[in-house]
């Protein structure tokens, strides 16, 4: 696992102001569109991933916002770019763009890029 | 011995030039693995070799392919490559007649009306002072096509020609330089000295009547030395590298050299084989109709090669494989883009990400794959299933309740080493149920099935088996009123040509009514799974324009046979839009022909394997 | 104030209203008792609209029917209607606007009320909920229908349906539907038809599946605490994505429980879509005859939501009810009584005195 050099702390609250939110910057620059998110899950009732992995594209989003960091690496690397929730998002949101962007936030992060 | 200072720059070039060649070529060849190595070497001892010699001379020399689509480009490439290449092919015959003693340097012939000023004594001269005039008035014919292309690039068809770089700049500077400072070279020598033929005597004589020649014919010769020089030393550097390079892909794709998953030395040859010509543009859809201009194949191959490209090119292609198609260099630009993709996301931090829900394998003589899309257009999935039961087919729908990815859209996000652990999955679970052959409904999934399972069974779309089905007698397809256009998706159009199978089964049908943009000129949906950043607003352009070009409206149908396909065109037509099981079934139900409801077979069966 | 030495011309001024709907039907009774000459030109072969096709109206439940008579007693008295009307042109002169319909009729009016109402969303659009292809999914409307033809609720294969849900923003709040606005009328409809269903089959299980629950009316918070504590009806926090069906017809959902933050999935007897309310298609052409501007959403543009939300830009051009926007009944029939005084006002306003000026008579 990348090391971001912090820890979520063991108190199960969302610290929000512990959390680093380079991730939703650095997504929402080249794609607008996830502020679009009305976070409704339709993504997530689409997936074809998320029945059998912990994965939902409508929590990751989330996740993003609320600077969670470490969540986002759990399982941004486990969508299957079917793209059906592209057809589902009811606000137009550009899914799969969105988590190609986390995906390659996350390889900037590690090349200590972002 | 021959020789005047002014010789160097050119001597010095062409040096610079062959030994970077030289290295090159070895380098690339050094590069390959095993097979393709022994490929090479059994290459150029079989008849392969002349084959790749003709298509050279085709191409690289007459530029036949550029030729087919666009006379006015064709002929500026073939009057520049062919034209210069006979200047030297002939100017060295010439130097070789005239002097078949005496030492034959590589700069002789190229500076030959300097160290042979008045040949008048040689027999064949006016022959050969002719041609060269001519074929040097070809060549700057070429030249000046290409000056007014880059200034009025719409005269030539084209809406948009590519951008330079600095080598490039340089290199088509240099060239354009070329060809012009060989004729005032000519000239003002003839004007000294006599000789030349109707152009460079005449010209010559023209220039020698205001100007002093005795002055200036030398320093014309430097400048014809020296752009030649320059325009040596920049080549590799420049676009013009394909000159070369496009040798070396032709050599090797006779010889059996493609695209690997990887990067290998036949990728760099492809890469540096675009001679930037600019036809993919024209093709792309993205560029005519979704007004993006960054992602073309000619800049996405420009990026490659000097190692600057962005994710943003790289994934906001349709992958339609439009510009494959028109390349007349036929470069494999899917097949990079896919390395491409690959290489730019780099290697995944360990994290299990191909866990699947997998159903139980269940025994039948046919699989049903609807694919993930289908699940979005039951109507589709509900058609199929309909069909399967009325043929009395025994099949298992494999995918009934979705969750099962074929594992196509994860390579086109260049993931396929996540890919690969999916469809071994999906594999086994095909092997196991011992079907014979395996039908999905989604060109997609086709697609990789066909493609990348190295399965031992047959693998159909369902355009192909419904036409069994139909030719079977299994399923009695009706007549209905009215005509349709026939749409083909991109995956089942140019790089896998299932055109005939939907067409027949359609024909059973309704009138099936043709226009430009189909088969090979098929135009993408606008809906790509391959594009991976392309907005709402860029994809619904191009449904669009498609769906106008494609001129359906006024026709009972336009009939498709993909789900993301239907999807789009559903958007913005003004016609019925049906996928061509749906058409099936509708003509069935039309003509009364016994078609059986469709309850699906299976309880809901999953059972999770991680990992 | 009434201004009487000017008052020599008593001639009558008229109104037409395209569209005898709630909104159509409420302002031709007000405008006709002010002393107007109301024709009101309806499409269909009877008056109503929408309210033909519901059984029971939100919070309170009331039946329709009586609700539909006051309206027609309402109108019954002075009102001329024409139905079975196709409108093929509209001209605005200097007087009114002519109207030109099928049979070569002609209306003239001074002014022109536009209560033509919206669509409903066609929910085969959105085809992966399976409307049109699966049997056991059916729309708001179609159940309305049922409670009114009073027969029991079935599956399509004559069974009781033990398991029924409601889709929450079936073409509302859904760009890709084309429809970016909610509809506002479905939350509140779904908690009722909901409360119906759990009433006629107490012991079915009902679940609601939404986005957000807009309970913004008078009484609708009571209706849903009443769906939760009489009748146990379940309130799942999703939306939906596509439906599966059975071997033997039921349903397979799978949604995503957004509170739980997990894909959840769900057998059914029966799919029921809140189907939304959307700009009119059909009525489209006679806003295009008047050059009606419209707002982003695709309803009529109004020229000021605040200060004049029934004024379009053309004078003497008025528009209320569904054609600017979803509505309850209630806000449609508060719109109607409002437009009819706003009319009445222009109206009288327009009357000319001896000298032949135009003269401002307050009516009374
Ligand atoms: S593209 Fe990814 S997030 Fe979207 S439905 Fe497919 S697997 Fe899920
Ligand atoms: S479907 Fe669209 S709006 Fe809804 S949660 Fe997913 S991304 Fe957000
Ligand atoms: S990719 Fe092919 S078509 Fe495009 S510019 Fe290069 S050579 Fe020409
Ligand atoms: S594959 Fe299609 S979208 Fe991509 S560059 Fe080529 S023509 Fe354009
Ligand atoms: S009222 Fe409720 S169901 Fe209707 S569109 Fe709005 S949120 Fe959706």
């Amino acid at each position: 696992m990348i090391n971001f050099g912090y820890k979520i702390q063991a108190d199960r609250q969302v610290d929000y102001d512990a959390g680093n939110h380079r991730i939703f910057d650095f997504v929402r620059k080249s794609e607008p569109s996830i502020d679009w998110c009305m976070s409704c899950g339709t993504c997530a009732s689409a997936c074809t991933a998320s029945a059998s992995t912990e994965y939902s594209l409508c929590r990751l989003i989330l996740n993003a916002r609320r600077g969670m960091e470490d969540e986002i690496l759990k399982s941004v690397y486990r969508c299957r770019f079917c793209g059906k929730c592209i057809n589902a998002c009811p606000r137009g949101v550009n899914t799969r763009n969105i988590v190609y962007l986390m995906q390659l936030a996350v390889t900037k992060i590690s090349k200590h890029e972002i | 011995m021959k020789f005047d200072l002014f010789v160097l720059p050119f001597t010095l070039g062409v040096i610079f030039l062959l030994g970077y060649l030289g290295y090159k070529y070895a380098t690339w060849f050094r590069g390959l693995n095993k097979s393709d190595r022994s490929k090479v070497i059994s290459g150029f001892f079989s008849v392969r070799l002349f084959r790749a010699v003709n298509e050279i001379i085709m191409e690289s020399l007459l530029h036949r392919n550029i030729f087919r689509r666009n006379r006015l480009l064709g002929f500026m490439h073939m009057s520049l490559a062919f034209g210069w290449f006979l200047l030297i092919a002939i100017g060295n015959l010439e130097s070789r007649v005239y002097e078949p003693t005496s030492m034959n340097l590589p700069y002789v012939p190229i500076f030959f009306k300097f160290f042979n000023a008045n040949p008048d004594a040689f027999p064949l001269h006016r022959v050969f002072s002719f041609t060269m005039d001519l074929l040097l008035l070809l060549v700057l014919g070429g030249v000046a096509l290409a000056f007014l292309k880059r200034f009025f690039s719409k005269a030539y068809g084209m809406k948009r020609t590519t951008r330079l770089m600095l080598g490039d700049r340089l290199a088509l500077t240099t060239l354009w330089l070329i060809f012009p400072l060989r004729l005032l070279a000519e000239s003002f020598t003839s004007a000294v000295y006599g000789g030349g033929d109707f152009l460079t005597g005449t010209f010559g004589s023209f220039l020698g009547s205001f100007l002093p020649a005795a002055n200036l014919y030398y320093p014309a010769w430097w400048a014809y030395s020296l752009s030649l020089g320059v325009f040596f030393l920049a080549l590799p550097f420049s676009r013009y590298m394909h000159i070369p390079t496009e040798v070396v892909l032709i050599l090797s794709r006779h010889f059996g050299l493609a695209e690997h998953a990887e990067r290998t030395p036949f990728t760099e040859v492809e890469i540096n084989s675009c001679s930037r010509c600019g036809v993919c543009l024209d093709a792309c859809q993205l560029s005519f109709a979704g007004g993006v201009q960054n992602i073309q194949s000619t800049y996405q191959l420009k990026s490659i090669r000097y190692n600057s490209i962005q994710p943003t090119e790289s994934f906001g292609c349709n992958m339609c494989g439009r510009c494959d198609n028109v390349c007349p260099v036929g470069i494999d630009i899917s097949g990079i883009r896919m390395i491409t993709r690959n290489e730019l996301n780099g290697k995944v931090p360990d994290v299990s990400f191909a866990e699947q829900s997998m159903p139980h394998a269940h025994k039948s003589d046919v699989i049903y794959f609807a694919g993930c899309m289908t699940h979005q257009t039951p109507s589709i999935k509900k058609a199929m299933v309909s069909l399967l039961e009325t043929a009395g087919v025994n099949y298992w729908f494999m995918d009934e309740w979705g969750g099962l990815c074929c594992g196509r859209p994860m390579m086109l996000a260049g993931h396929k080493a996540q890919a690969d652990i999916m469809i071994e999955k999906n594999r086994k679970l095909i092997i196991e149920s011992g079907a014979r052959i395996l039908v999905t409904s989604c060109p997609i999934c086709y697609k990789v099935f066909a493609k990348e399972y190295n399965l031992n069974i047959r693998v159909m779309h369902h355009t192909q088996y419904l036409l069994e089905l139909a030719e079977s007698h299994k399923i009695r397809p009706g007549h209905l009123a009215g005509n349709a256009v026939y749409h083909d998706p991109c995956e089942l159009s140019r790089d896998i040509k299932v055109y005939e199978e939907p067409r027949k089964l359609l024909g059973k049908m309704v009138q099936v009514k043709s226009n430009e943009f189909e088969k090979d000129n098929a135009l993408c949906c606008g809906n790509s799974l391959a594009n991976l950043s392309a907005d709402n607003d860029i994809r619904r352009k191009v449904t669009e324009d498609a769906y106008i070009k494609m001129n359906a409206s006024g026709s009972q149908y336009l009939v498709t046979s993909c789900p993301m396909c239907k999807k789009a065109f559903e958007k913005v037509a003004d016609v019925e839009v049906k996928d061509i099981a749906e058409l099936v079934v509708r003509s069935m139900q039309k003509s009364r022909s016994p078609v059986k409801a469709s309850g699906l077979k299976v309880a809901h069966p999953v059972e999770v394997i991680a990992g | 104030m009434l201004d009487t030495s000017n008052r020599t011309e008593e001639i009558m001024k008229s109104v037409a209203i395209i569209g005898g709907g709630v909104a159509g039907m409420e302002a031709a009774a007000r405008l006709s008792k002010c002393g107007h000459a109301v024709t009101i030109i309806e499409r269909n072969e009877q008056l109503g609209g929408r309210l033909n096709q519901w059984h029971a109206l939100f919070p309170a439940r009331k039946p329709a029917l009586p609700l539909l008579m006051s309206l027609k007693q309402g109108i019954s008295d002075g009102v001329n209607v024409i139905i079975n009307a196709h409108i093929t042109g509209i001209e605005k002169n200097e007087d009114g606007f002519a109207i030109m319909l099928n049979k070569n009729r002609v209306v003239t009016a001074n002014t022109l009320l536009l209560t033509t109402g919206f669509d409903i969303f066609e929910a085969e659009r959105k085809e992966e909920y399976g409307y049109g292809i699966y049997d056991n999914v059916i729309t708001s409307v179609d159940l309305e229908q049922v409670f009114r033809s009073g027969k029991p609720i079935q599956t399509a294969g004559g069974k009781t349906p033990k398991r029924i849900g409601f889709v929450h923003c079936v073409g509302s709040r859904d760009e890709k539907a084309g429809n970016l606005h909610c509809s506002k009328v479905c939350c509140v409809t779904a908690v009722k038809q909901a409360i119906e269903v759990k009433e006629m089959l107490p012991s079915s299980e009902v679940f609601l599946y939404y986005m957000d629950l807009r309970m913004f009316g008078r009484h609708f918070e009571e209706l849903y605490k009443e769906a939760q504590f009489k009748h146990s009806i379940q309130f799942i926090r999703a939306r939906l994505s596509e439906a599966f069906e059975n071997p033997d017809g039921s349903l397979q959902i799978r949604i995503e429980d957004t509170l739980l933050a997990k894909p959840l999935k769900m057998s059914l007897d029966m799919l029921v879509l809140m189907v939304g309310i959307q700009p009119p298609k059909k009525a489209g052409n006679i806003l295009d005859m008047l050059k009606l501007e419209r707002d982003t959403d695709g309803f009529v543009l109004q020229e000021d939501q605040y200060v004049s939300p029934f004024k379009t830009k053309i004078p003497g051009l008025y528009c209320a009810g569904g054609v600017t926007g979803p509505k309850t009944i209630e806000e449609t029939l508060t719109e109607a009584r409002a437009v009819a005084a706003e009319i009445s006002e222009y109206l009288g306003r327009r009357r000319i005195n001896y000298a032949g000026q135009e003269q401002y008579v307050m009516e009374l």
